[in-house]
């Protein structure tokens, strides 16, 4: 089993710290975790400390793997240079290694293209892409290494709601595929309860609660994140999902 | 997702197959010209031989009548080569300078390596300050060169100080231009005329002054920069993607870009000494070989080598035949014929993004 520990991680910019005393209990692998919270909360800083772009102090524990395996996925998806796709993804495939590409390999590329639905793209030059596609076009960048520990910045954000489904269950059958830890930070509440197994929750730099996804996302857990009150109630199949009612009144 | 990926037919691999197919074909083209341009420029000059006699000179010198031979090999090869040796020297800088520092507009001239020259050049021929001892002959070429990489080690040393961004590099870059074109001018102002003319000419850029020493110089750093680029190539082809993205796979990106500040600064620096200014060079090869190539370093490095060799190669052949007898400085016409050439490149080919 692949599993991801946070120990007491703190990191910043300069002089200025952002997390402090970051710890988790292990991450486990096979499905997706959800990593929330406000805006300047410090997901994308503690992305960029547990990828190693940034220093600080603290552990990350990586259980059953190398850091190497680990592939980070950055939240800003601008990409412009003269490439088509298909050499996009390449690129990832073959740092450190040797000019030629074999057949497995372009097979690899193929492949992580297809269950992105990104095939019919493939000699589209970067520039030319859409906000969601390059989107897309970075997931399959990420994966196509097969990473099993992944870290993804906001990996739904420019996509449609058609997309952020079939993003969100390839990621999650990916998860299941490998026994990858996938860390996802993702702003939409909803989308977070019907596709991830258990959370982070993220405010001002350190850690409210983790734990399964309902455990952690309860209506109080929700307004202490965001400031909105809210309901969470299953809906007619059964399914939780959460309802905003407004913002939340300073008590 | 929808679809099984083993149920496609690998469409997508053979048009990657036939593109990199492409690629190679239209490197062989360029390397098929610039043979052909090379064996043009030296058939080219006071006397015109029939090119095929020139192909002859050159496979068997033997052969050949002496006063042909003569010219042949002691005069007008060393020129061609050194069109060779520089345009590649200078496109290959500006092209990693370009993949370093995220900015289309990078070059040796952008970033005052080219102004520091002329200004150590001109050192040299006005008031005959030798920046290091030596033979009087080399006073001007290692003056330029000192001075070029005395403005690369201050980019150098800038960029690796912490907070500081590729867009700092290239307006210090600017801010040199501008301090040793005012020099210069401040030497010319109080220059004699005849120190003056050899100012205004060294600075106009030359091949008259080519000798096989030379063209063994440039080539040999061409020779030791080109495998150490070709070895990262995947990296510096992932830089262009973006700082973050390419740290995210596992480049070094802060140890690769100086390096490559490095290297190309000896790149550029050397043949800027032995040749003055020849502008576009180092914006257009590289733009030439983006828009054919792509940027995938593997085909986008030897492209860019390729053009900056063909464009001032065929540019010294230009030079020649516009004016019969008279050899005008190449500089002149690399700006003269490149400006328009490469308006009608990015107007044309241009409405990319990158
Ligand atoms: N490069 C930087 N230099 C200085 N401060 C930074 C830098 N990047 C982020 N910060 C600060 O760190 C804090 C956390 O930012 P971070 O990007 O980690 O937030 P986030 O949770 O990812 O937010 P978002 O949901 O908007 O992406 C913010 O206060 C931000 O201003
Ligand atoms: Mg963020």
């Amino acid at each position: 089993m692949v599993t991801l520990a946070l120990d007491q991680i703190g990191a910043g910019y300069g002089r200025q710290m952002i997390l402090r005393g970051v710890t988790t209990p292990p991450i486990e692998g096979g499905a997706l975790t959800a990593l929330v919270g406000a805006n300047a909360a410090g997901k994308s800083t503690l992305f960029r400390r547990i990828a190693g772009q940034l220093k600080g102090p603290g552990t990350v524990h990586f259980g059953g793997i190398d850091r190497t395996e680990l592939r980070y996925m950055p939240q800003d998806t601008a990409m412009s240079a003269a490439l088509t796709v298909f050499e996009t993804i390449i690129l990832a495939l073959k740092q450190g290694g040797g000019w030629r590409l074999s057949a497995a390999e372009l097979a690899q590329v193929e492949g992580v293209l297809a269950r992105f639905d990104l095939s019919h793209l493939a000699d589209r030059q970067l520039p030319e892409l859409s906000g969601g596609q390059r989107q897309a076009v970075s997931i399959a960048q990420t994966l196509v290494t097969r990473p099993r520990i992944v870290l993804m910045d906001e990996p739904t954000s420019a996509l449609d709601l058609y997309r952020q489904v079939e993003v969100l269950n390839a990621l999650a059958t990916y998860a299941e595929e490998t026994g990858a830890v996938m860390l996802l930070a993702l702003h939409d509440i909803n989308q977070v309860m019907r596709s991830c197994r258990s959370v982070i929750a993220l405010a001002g730099g350190q850690v409210l609660a983790t734990g399964p996804t309902l455990d952690v996302l309860g209506p109080e857990m929700i307004r202490s994140l965001y400031g909105i009150s809210c309901r969470v109630e299953r809906c007619s199949r059964g399914c939780p999902m959460m309802i905003v009612d407004g913002v939340a009144q300073p008590t | 997702m929808t679809l099984s990926p083993t149920a496609l037919p690998p469409t997508n691999a053979r048009a990657y197959r036939a593109l990199i197919a492409r690629r190679l074909a239209i490197l062989a083209g360029f390397a098929a010209l610039l043979l052909l341009s090379v064996a043009v420029d030296i058939s080219l000059g006071p006397a015109r031989y029939p090119v095929a006699d020139v192909v002859r000179t050159i496979l068997s010198p033997g052969a050949a009548d002496m006063q042909m031979r003569v010219v042949v090999w002691d005069i007008r090869m060393p020129m061609a080569l050194l069109a060779v040796t520089v345009g590649a020297s200078l496109s290959m800088a500006g092209a990693q300078m370009q993949t370093i520092l995220a900015n289309p507009l990078a070059s040796p001239f952008t970033l005052g390596l080219s102004a520091a020259a002329s200004f150590g050049a001109a050192l040299a021929m006005v008031l005959g300050v030798a920046l290091f001892p030596g033979a009087l002959t080399l006073m001007v070429p290692i003056n330029a060169f000192a001075m070029a990489m005395a403005a690369a080690l201050l980019i150098f040393g800038l960029s690796t100080l912490r907070g500081v961004t590729v867009e700092t590099i290239v307006l210090l870059g600017i801010a040199l231009v501008f301090t040793f074109n005012a020099a210069l001018a401040l030497l010319q102002y109080f220059a004699s005329e005849q120190a003056l003319s050899a100012v205004v000419f060294w600075t106009m850029g030359s091949l008259t002054k080519a000798t096989w020493g030379k063209v063994a110089v440039t080539a040999a750093i061409l020779v030791v920069t080109l495998p150490l680029f070709a070895r990262r190539a995947w990296a510096l082809t992932a830089i262009r993607l973006g700082e973050v993205r390419a740290a995210a796979m596992g480049v070094p990106v802060r140890r690769l870009r100086l390096e490559a500040l490095v290297l190309v600064s000896v790149l550029a620096a050397v043949p800027v000494s032995f040749v003055g200014t020849i502008g576009f060079i180092g914006i257009v090869g590289p733009h030439v070989a983006r828009l054919l190539l792509g940027e995938d370093q593997r085909f986008f490095l030897p492209g860019a080598l390729l053009a900056g060799a063909l464009i001032l190669s065929a540019t010294s052949v230009l030079s020649k035949a516009l004016l019969p007898g008279a050899v005008l400085p190449i500089g002149i016409i690399t700006a003269l014929v490149g400006v328009p050439f490469f308006m009608a490149l990015i107007l044309t080919k241009g409405r990319k993004a990158w």
